[in-house]
């Protein structure tokens, strides 16, 4: 058994192109793991994680070739074995758990026989011993109801359970080996906090070996033991995971690191230059040198070798840098924030927009509605209710909570795209007209929205200058030529180059897609934008650097911002205000250092918990079930059914008052203020205190 | 201005792009070839055909190919040549000019279905649907008995018929792109409904309806071929493709050449048109089959 269970040495696989040239994707990889180790591999989108992963399995993609090296699980070579033996090492000893569980299972076939297929495969189990081996995997995961669940098809149940279900699929053949591929992306951070205590539990219970693929540093730091970060196809990096947090030795860790937005820093994470380079955007010397501050002419000739740092530590340390002397005295740990400049305090804010008392419901209308109520079915409540917000010129409110809490619904009917049913939007001191086509086009230059993914808000058939110009046309008496102009400036505002102009969509990166859409927002010189989760579909890197882009924006042009998003830590490095929603209800609204420190709503304390700060051995607190409630309840308090504080059947019954803990920061609970600051903790690390301070010192 | 060029440039490199994809593919190679062939013997064949189409040589009737008839002569002594490499003109004309008018209404229309949605796009895509039940062989040979055979009636009718189904396509395709961000975002910003249809909408549909275009030609060629066969389509003394295997298919034990050649003709392009369609469709990222001829 001492012998290592995965040795990948010098590995280099590539595809060919048309033209017959071999393109290296992964570069000369050199790993091991021992037996019942959890490695994390980070790295930015395109670094070559999931393929590294995927040859783990022996798995290639089509057009796929090993170049050089080996993987050598157990000793035996995995490309050098034939299909039927690779197949039994696939799946038993080797399993992987994928990112989206819901494409990964049949959508046809109970989930009973989908894990049962496993084991008749692999094992060759039958009968009772069969289901009774099912039913222990599914009580292994925690799912609720077993001998029920089992005759479920994948539809009928929730992401989160799904993914417990294909972690449980994944442990079916008791592998020596788990390849975890960004298994909690795009899961609610309740959600993601009981995965990530599942997956750590397992660990500690059968000793499966982990490779955890991931760009989220807060899942690696919380499962794993060790952390090898990737970049262009090499692992640039490798070390205990307390170490690397504690003092990454490569500048691209300290860059990511550094860019990852902290709950326990009120400022903006530091932005990392430039993009990993693609697949063939081959350049002799290190890869990182056009990113790096440390380059010099070393890096530019002389490819580094991935060597060991002698530093004291658990595990060897290895890294691939010519300069890592030179970056550790450097003292540069790549924790630096930069205070967003907030509103000017002194001043009394002007109120921007004013959302009061509005209700909006996706429920039918009309003759439907007639016909439902004629059968006596009851009116389902409202998807958003009673809303009241203001938000002042040039400041950021936050709306913040989890998926399915109205937070785009609300955007959307601001927006004039979903009329509410009841409730009043006054836009500067006007009623807003509740459709958007009967608003007079000063209000449509007034109001812009970004969205989530560029993908699909730029439009794929436009040029950059279509794109640009189509505000600048609608909203501003100017010829060609002066359009022509103000958009190479827009471009420049968000620092890209007018050379972008003649550009798609299709030829840009994700981070440069959302910059784009972004300076069309600005073209409008808008007074309000909209930004329903601008940053969740991209790199952490890149997140930073467009956080930073919209602060600056705002600082320039006083623009205000409705900042949607579900990440707690971004918000808190982006807003002065946060409101804090549940099932289109209000729960907690306040200055930014106010919801960040107790008293907290019940709700703000479970998000809270449920996602610290990036840090090894950092534990979630799973005070709420990971449960999605369908719709919001008809009475009572929204939070009712999952709240950790419920006092009785007054939280069913009445709606929560509005207590006022401080100036501007309502919480809506039954439970009394002075019981909740007794009884809550600060959740976020007490260092938070002293930055808190510098912050209202700058202002 | 400066709009233009930079569309063109742009619009240029995507059929740069397509059409090496379009060579790439072999059969999509063959099928460009065989379907140039055929649009330049029917654009030049006046000028290169030995005889003219009623010309009657009576001493060569139902001969077999020589020298001065490479085909062969039907049962009045008329070359088969001359005939054949005429006789594709009018029905691709036709064709080529129904299917343009069926994408245009069909297209049209199916793309404002999916972007007014609602109750009009409920009531008129259930009067589709009600059309589309009747064969449209059989619309169409009711029409052209009703209103009797000429080029337009047959260029109305088969446009009419093809444009039917091309509703159903063109606005499937666009429901795809109607609940799409960029159209939110026209739509937040405040664009004239016309301009997100032409701007937004109708520029990522080109493509589906190019292909829409191509197959639906093919298959009014087929169409045609088959009026004129039964009488209604191409009328005498036009040479037509379809009408030539009717003439001479009694005589087909005798003299198989008047009923070969035509058949041949016809068949090669329609097997052209398609095996270029099918990997334009792929070219552009579209699957054909699952896509009935109606």
């Amino acid at each position: 058994m001492s012998q290592k269970l995965l040795e990948v040495e010098g590995l280099t696989t590539g595809f060919r192109t048309q033209a017959g040239q071999v393109v290296p994707v992964l570069r000369n990889v050199s790993l091991e793991m021992q037996r019942g180790e959890t490695l994390g591999l980070v790295g930015e989108s395109g670094c070559g994680k999931t393929t590294f992963g995927m040859t783990l399995l022996g798995h290639l993609r089509p057009g796929g070739q090993v170049i050089a090296g080996s993987v050598r699980f157990e000793g035996v070579d995995l490309f050098g074995l034939a299909p039927d033996e690779l197949a039994n090492i696939r799946g038993q000893r080797v399993a992987v758990i994928p990112q989206s569980a819901s494409s990964a299972l049949t959508p046809t076939m109970r989930v009973g026989e989908q894990i049962a297929e496993v084991l008749t495969l692999h094992l060759g189990l039958a009968g009772t011993e069969l289901q009774e081996r099912v039913l222990e995997l599914l009580t292994q995961v925690h799912l609720p109801k077993v001998d029920e669940l089992v005759r479920r098809f994948p539809h009928e149940l929730s992401g989160g359970q799904l993914q417990r279900v294909a972690i449980a699929m994944g442990l079916a053949g008791k592998p020596e080996l788990l390849v975890l591929d960004e298994p909690t992306t795009g899961l609610d951070v309740t959600t993601q906090a009981h995965i990530l205590d599942l997956l750590r539990e397992i660990q500690e219970s059968t000793g499966t070996a982990m490779l955890y693929i991931s760009h989220d540093m807060g899942a690696i730091a919380r499962v794993c033991d060790r952390l090898a970060v990737m970049y262009a196809g090499e692992i640039v990096e490798d070390g205990g995971i307390a170490e690397v947090f504690a003092d990454p030795v490569h500048p691209y860790t300290r860059g990511l690191l550094g860019s990852v937005p902290r709950l326990s820093y009120a400022g903006l994470p530091r932005a990392m230059a430039g993009r990993p380079p693609a697949p063939g955007e081959d350049s002799v010397g290190c890869a990182f040198v056009p990113r790096c501050a440390f380059a010099d002419e070393t890096c530019k000739t002389i490819d580094p070798a991935l060597e060991p740092t002698s530093r004291a530590g658990t595990l060897p340390h290895l890294v691939q840098c010519h300069h890592w002397q030179r970056v550790v005295a450097s003292g540069h740990s790549g924790q630096m924030r930069d205070l967003k400049v907030g509103i000017d305090q002194g001043v009394q804010p002007e109120p921007l927009l004013d959302l009061a008392e509005v209700d909006i419901t996706y429920a039918k209308r009309g003759l439907a509605a007639l016909v439902a109520r004629w059968r006596g079915e009851p009116e389902p409540p409202m998807t958003v209710s009673s809303f009241t917000i203001r938000i002042h010129r040039g400041e950021t409110l936050a709306l913040v909570g989890e998926s399915g809490s109205g937070k785009s619904t609300i955007a959307r009917a601001i927006a004039g795209l979903l009329p509410p049913r009841e409730g009043r939007i006054d836009f500067g001191g006007q009623d807003l007209a509740s459709v958007v086509e009967s608003r007079p086009a000063e209000m449509h230059r007034k109001i812009q929205i970004i969205f989530q993914n560029p993908d699909a808000s730029l439009n794929p058939r436009h040029t950059v200058k279509q794109i640009l110009d189509a505000p600048l046309r609608l909203y501003f008496d100017m010829d060609q030529k002066g359009r022509l102009d103000r958009s190479g400036a827009l471009l420049e505002e968000v620092r890209l180059t007018p050379r972008y102009l003649e550009r798609h969509p299709g030829q840009m990166s994700g981070g440069e897609k959302q910059r784009v859409a972004v300076a069309r927002a600005f073209a409008a010189e808008p007074d309000l934008v909209l930004c329903d989760e601008v940053t969740s579909a991209l790199d952490v890197s890149v997140q930073a650097a467009v956080l930073e882009l919209l602060a600056g924006l705002q600082a320039d042009r006083g623009a205000a911002y409705l900042f949607i998003s579900h990440d707690l830590a971004v918000v808190r490095a982006i807003a002065d205000r946060v409101a804090v929603l549940y099932q289109g209800r209000i729960c907690e609204v306040g200055p930014v250092a106010d919801i960040y420190a107790p008293p907290y709503h019940p709700y703000t304390e479970t998000l809270l918990a449920a996602a610290p700060d990036p840090a090894p051995g950092a534990r979630a607190q799973l005070l709420a079930k990971d449960v999605q409630e369908a719709e919001p309840p008809v009475r009572g308090c929204c939070f009712q059914r999952r709240c950790p504080r419920r006092i009785g059947s007054i939280c069913d019954d009445e709606t929560p008052p509005s207590q006022f803990a401080a100036a501007g920061h309502v919480i809506r609970c039954h439970i009394p203020l002075e019981e909740l600051r007794e009884s809550q903790v600060d959740l976020i690390s007490p260092s938070s205190v002293a930055t808190h301070g510098v912050a209202v010192d700058a202002q | 201005m400066s709009v233009v060029p930079t569309r063109l440039a742009q619009s240029l490199g995507w059929f740069a792009q397509v059409w090496r994809s379009l060579r790439r593919s072999r059969q999509g190679t063959i099928g460009l070839v065989i379907v140039i062939v055929h649009m330049f013997i029917a654009v030049a064949s006046p000028y290169i055909v030995p005889y003219a189409h009623h010309d009657i040589d009576g001493k060569n009737r139902l001969a077999a190919p020589s020298a001065d008839h490479p085909f062969g002569t039907d049962s009045f002594g008329r070359d088969l040549f001359t005939r054949v490499l005429l006789g594709g003109r009018a029905a691709i004309g036709v064709a080529l000019l129904a299917a343009a008018i069926a994408v245009l209404w069909g297209g049209l229309l199916g793309i404002l279905l999916a972007f007014i949605g609602g109750r009009v796009d409920e009531v008129v895509m259930r009067l589709v649907d009600a059309l589309l039940a009747i064969p449209g062989l059989l619309v169409v040979l009711l029409i052209v008995v009703a209103l009797g055979t000429g080029f337009s009636v047959l260029i109305l009718t088969l446009g009419y018929a093809y444009g039917v189904s091309t509703v159903r396509v063109a606005r499937g395709a666009a429901l795809s792109f109607v609940a799409s961000d960029f159209i939110t975002a026209a739509r937040a910003r405040g664009e004239r409904k016309t301009n997100i249809v032409l701007r937004e909408l109708i520029p990522n549909l080109l493509d589906v309806l190019l292909v829409e275009y191509v197959m639906r030609a093919s298959w009014a060629l087929t169409a045609i071929s088959s009026l004129s066969y039964l009488g209604f389509g191409i009328a005498p003394p036009t040479p037509d493709w379809g009408r030539m295997v009717f003439e001479n298919q009694v005589m087909l034990a005798v003299s198989p050449w008047g009923t070969l050649f035509p058949v041949f003709a016809l068949a090669s392009l329609i097997i052209g048109i398609n095996l270029a369609g099918d990997a334009l469709s792929k070219a552009i990222g579209l699957d054909r089959s699952q896509e009935a001829p109606t």
